[in-house]
């Protein structure tokens, strides 16, 4: 990507320069000296003006070619990445790791491990923007976004709030602490949780009363959660959905809209019971229920 | 159609308020348009005088404030009405229906526009819409903080977000619905009067560019202007009537949970939104670039070069200006295969931008360049052009504007190509017309003092941004102190507030030039720029109906500069054959 704007950059320059120094050399060459002076007649030159119509736009096909690529690359993070997930807020950021570790305007990964952020608002879009890793990506309220990156050096990184959120925009900062693979081990013991997301997940599971319907053995009134996730649903309608986690939360909390085959539309909706961060330690769970091979959405 | 001859020819009105107040005379419109144009330019420039003050030294005392200090909710504030007074009503009004109303019918060889009341009408509701945008500062909470782009849920919850989100975002949306009203009109207006009231001769080829291009503008204005009237009235509903066509269910605000709203999608905004502020950046620029062929033309004693080429890329431009809306929302988690599609018609932009850039450059080619202080600002406005979008090739790479998306990169490219290129586009159309206009002649000196100050001075401006951008500085920030990432960029800050400051202080300098010369200027001929399109054939300034009721016939194309064998190095478009070659 950086290669990509090092090449814009002098392909800029190379038109600017271009441009200005034809622009200052006819100023100069055709100043009228006296009101008597006449230009000659130019005539219109027909393959002068397909060249500057052909070459720009063959620039235009190879740049696009090499952007598209980069961003398709950039869209689609590896498998196993490490999956972090993030609730924006006016006006700080809320992150929970797998393992159960929340934090807040912090995040502590290893190096050299492509990490996966999931992300959702609770209130207005904001965004999620590391200017050294070059990546950034608005967090909306309502769905998931995600975006991925592999942090190659320890350090400390900025993290900004890109998209315009209100007043404290401006103070949506933080951080994010990459370490070496021993002091991620460390910090993850020092800062053990009692229960990692996907047991916080499984004890709301039980609080909420889900597991009184969505049994294992598949004799409930709603349907086996267990090796489902990332698999297809087919809906009443015939239409196919993955399984990611825009699904499951819309099923939490508009079972209505999601109707399945065979199964009575009894579930209620669980909208204002479970946060943002509820929800996503939910998913956690039944991501922990075993997947199908893992579907990606861009 | 034909609104005049009912009744015959109608007579000049007489009394001060038809006159110059209430007046249905396009050409009074015009200026009406121009002198609202030129009082929200000044308010924009202090609006943002202040930020950038703010930006520098953030515990300046300011007159307004209670607390001694601006707040961020003050500098948002100011930020948000900076960007919307001035795209709505300087880059909106001036190059379009500023120039567009006082020169088009001129230039078609029409008495007025089609439907001079509906004119008036489209004024006084501009004017209207920015009475209520400015209220916004006085009522209770002061003015909205969501930027011009308004994004909800940010815009669409009220006073829960912020102060300024309660009765000043609600005069804002109120505002900018009454403007799209006045644009929409004004367009119908162009498009009718450029498509039925062209005098004898005067066939679409032989249309100046700037005609081209004011109806181009129009058509835009047309398409652009319902949608986001629509967006506005929808989220005008979402604030006071309670829908939630833009608001998700389940929010929580502030650790108050939202229950009133559910099921809308705050990226419909967006789509609505950039469905019409994409056109509108050529809303804004596409007068500039009729204008600046017109005077590149005029002043190198040349025909413009590729005239058919450049109404095929002003066409162009506008067509795929509708294409491309979604490369504003590269990062709003939109599919890549959408992205995808934004960014290549993006860059096929840049295609008929650079036929229009290098043909202008064929016109100066062996030319014999005049260089009036009109014809600098044309110039300058090729320079902006390019300087502004080559960086927008950067933009549409969406990888690159991972990284670039809402930082001061962007806040440099768009003030370059919407903002100042179209300012320059003013200028030159200001210096170019002036003596048309007000039958005096603006003070060429004095001009080009103003030429070099502004034009040295918003590179400074603007250039400098670009760092900050790729530094990875965020926009929008009302306090970039209290981020230690930042602090090194606080110099760059410092010298861009002070070459605003001295930019906008030489903007006094034209002020001066321009009601000196009014008064005292030099009395301006017919034709002082020996200029070839019908305006230059009637009287500075022209008569109430503007040919005096012989409406000319038209014999040739607009830019017949330098044709070999005439006595003279420019042929009237209204001048016969028999006439050509002997004094005129």
């Amino acid at each position: 990507m950086d290669h990509l704007y090092f090449f814009l950059t002098g392909l800029t320059l190379f038109f600017t320069f271009l441009i200005f120094a034809t622009i200052f050399y006819f100023m100069i060459k055709y100043r009228r000296r006296s009101e008597q002076e006449r230009p000659p007649a130019t005539q219109q030159s027909l393959p002068l003006e397909i060249s500057w119509i052909a070459i720009p736009s063959l620039i235009c096909v190879f740049l696009f070619l090499w952007g598209a690529s980069l961003f398709f690359a950039a869209a689609r993070p590896p498998q196993g990445a490490m999956e972090i997930f993030v609730v924006g807020k006016q006006w700080m950021w809320h992150l929970q790791h797998p393992e159960g570790q929340r934090e807040i305007n912090q995040l502590h990964i290893p190096v050299d491990v492509p990490v996966r952020l999931t992300m959702t608002s609770e209130d207005v879009i904001h965004d999620f923007f590391v200017p050294a890793f070059r990546m950034k990506m608005d967090v909306l309220p309502g769905r998931y976004t995600s975006e991925w990156f592999q942090a190659t050096k320890p350090g400390s990184y900025h993290l900004f709030c890109a998209q315009y959120c209100g007043t404290l925009h401006s103070g949506m900062t933080g951080t994010i602490e990459v370490m070496t693979p021993t002091d991620y081990a460390q910090w993850l013991r020092d800062n053990a949780s009692t229960r990692s997301m996907a047991e916080s997940g499984q004890e709301l599971f039980t609080r909420l009363g889900c597991d009184t319907c969505h049994l294992a053995d598949g004799s409930g009134a709603g349907p086996v959660l267990q090796g489902r996730f990332g698999k297809q649903v087919t809906l009443r309608d015939g239409q196919n959905l993955a399984m990611d986690e825009a699904y499951t939360r819309q099923a939490i909390l508009d079972p209505a809209s999601l109707p399945l085959p065979n199964y009575r539309p009894v579930m209620p909706t669980f909208r204002g019971q479970v946060s943002e961060e509820q929800i996503l330690q939910l998913i956690a769970y039944i991501k922990s229920l075993g997947s199908g091979e893992r579907t990606q959405v861009p | 159609m034909v609104t005049h001859d009912s009744g015959g020819h109608h007579h000049p009105p007489t009394s001060f308020i038809r006159k110059y107040i209430f007046s249905t005379d396009h050409k009074v419109i015009g200026l009406q348009y121009y002198f609202l144009a030129l009082f929200s330019v000044f308010l924009g420039m202090a609006l943002s005088m202040l930020m950038r003050i703010h930006l520098v030294w953030p515990s300046a005392k300011m007159p307004f404030t209670p607390g001694g200090q601006m707040t961020p909710e003050q500098y948002l504030a100011l930020m948000t009405m900076h960007g919307s007074i001035m795209v709505f009503m300087v880059l909106t009004t001036a190059p379009q229906s500023g120039f567009g109303n006082y020169a088009l019918p001129i230039q078609i060889g029409a008495e007025d526009m089609a439907f001079p009341v509906l004119n008036m009408l489209s004024f006084w509701t501009t004017l209207l819409s920015l009475i209520v945008l400015v209220s916004a500062f006085f009522v209770n909470g002061g003015a909205p903080i969501s930027g011009w782009t308004a994004y909800p849920p940010l815009s669409a919850l009220g006073q829960i977000a912020g102060p300024g989100q309660g009765a000043g975002q609600t005069l804002w949306v109120v505002g900018v619905a009454i403007f799209c009203i006045g644009s929409l009109l004004g367009a119908l207006n162009f498009i009718t009067t450029t498509v039925d009231l062209r005098a004898k001769g005067m066939t679409l080829g032989r249309m100046p560019l700037t005609v081209w291009a004011w109806l181009v503008t129009a058509i835009l204005g047309l398409l652009a202007f319902g949608v986001l009237l629509a967006a506005c009235l929808l989220l005008l509903l979402d604030r006071i009537a309670g829908t939630s066509f833009f608001i998700p269910g389940g929010l929580v605000v502030t650790d108050t949970p939202i229950v009133s709203h559910t099921g809308g999608s705050p990226l419909l905004w967006q789509h609505l939104f950039w469905f019409f502020g994409h056109p509108e950046v050529y809303i804004a620029i596409l007068p500039g670039m009729g204008v600046a062929s017109h005077v590149l033309s005029t002043f190198s004693r040349k025909p413009v070069f590729g005239y058919k080429a450049m109404v095929g890329a002003l066409g162009a431009i506008g067509f795929l200006g509708f294409c491309v809306w979604g490369h504003h929302m590269f990062i709003s988690g939109m599919s890549p295969y959408s992205a995808f599609a934004f960014s290549l018609l993006t860059m096929t932009i840049g295609v008929p931008s650079a036929i229009k850039t290098f043909n202008w450059l064929g016109t100066l080619w062996g030319g014999r360049i005049q260089f009036t202080t009109a014809m600098m600002f044309g110039l300058g406005f090729v320079s902006l052009f390019v300087t502004g979008g080559l960086s927008g090739l950067f933009l549409a790479q969406p990888s690159i504007d991972l990284y670039l998306h809402d930082t001061y990169f962007v806040v440099a490219h768009f003030h370059l190509i919407m903002g100042v290129a179209a300012i320059f586009g003013i200028f030159a159309a200001t210096y170019f017309w002036f003596p048309k206009m007000f039958g005096r002649m603006l003070n060429e000196t004095i001009g080009k003092v103003h030429f070099w100050f502004t034009f040295v001075g918003v590179y400074s401006i603007f250039m400098p941004m670009h760092f900050l951008g790729l530094a990875g500085h965020p926009r929008r920030y009302a306090d970039t102190t209290g981020v230690n990432f930042l602090g090194p960029l606080h110099s760059v800050h410092y010298f861009i507030t002070l070459a605003a400051m001295i930019t906008i202080s030489a903007q006094l300098i034209f002020l001066f030039n321009f009601f000196y010369s009014m008064k005292a200027g030099q009395k301006a001929s017919e034709n002082p720029w020996n200029a070839t399109t019908l305006e230059w054939s009637i009287p500075s300034p022209p008569p109430f109906d503007n040919f005096a009721g012989r409406i000319p016939v038209v014999y040739r194309g607009p830019y017949e500069f330098s044709v070999p064998g005439a006595t003279d190095d420019y042929i009237p478009q209204h001048l016969t054959p028999e006439r050509v070659g002997k004094a005129h």
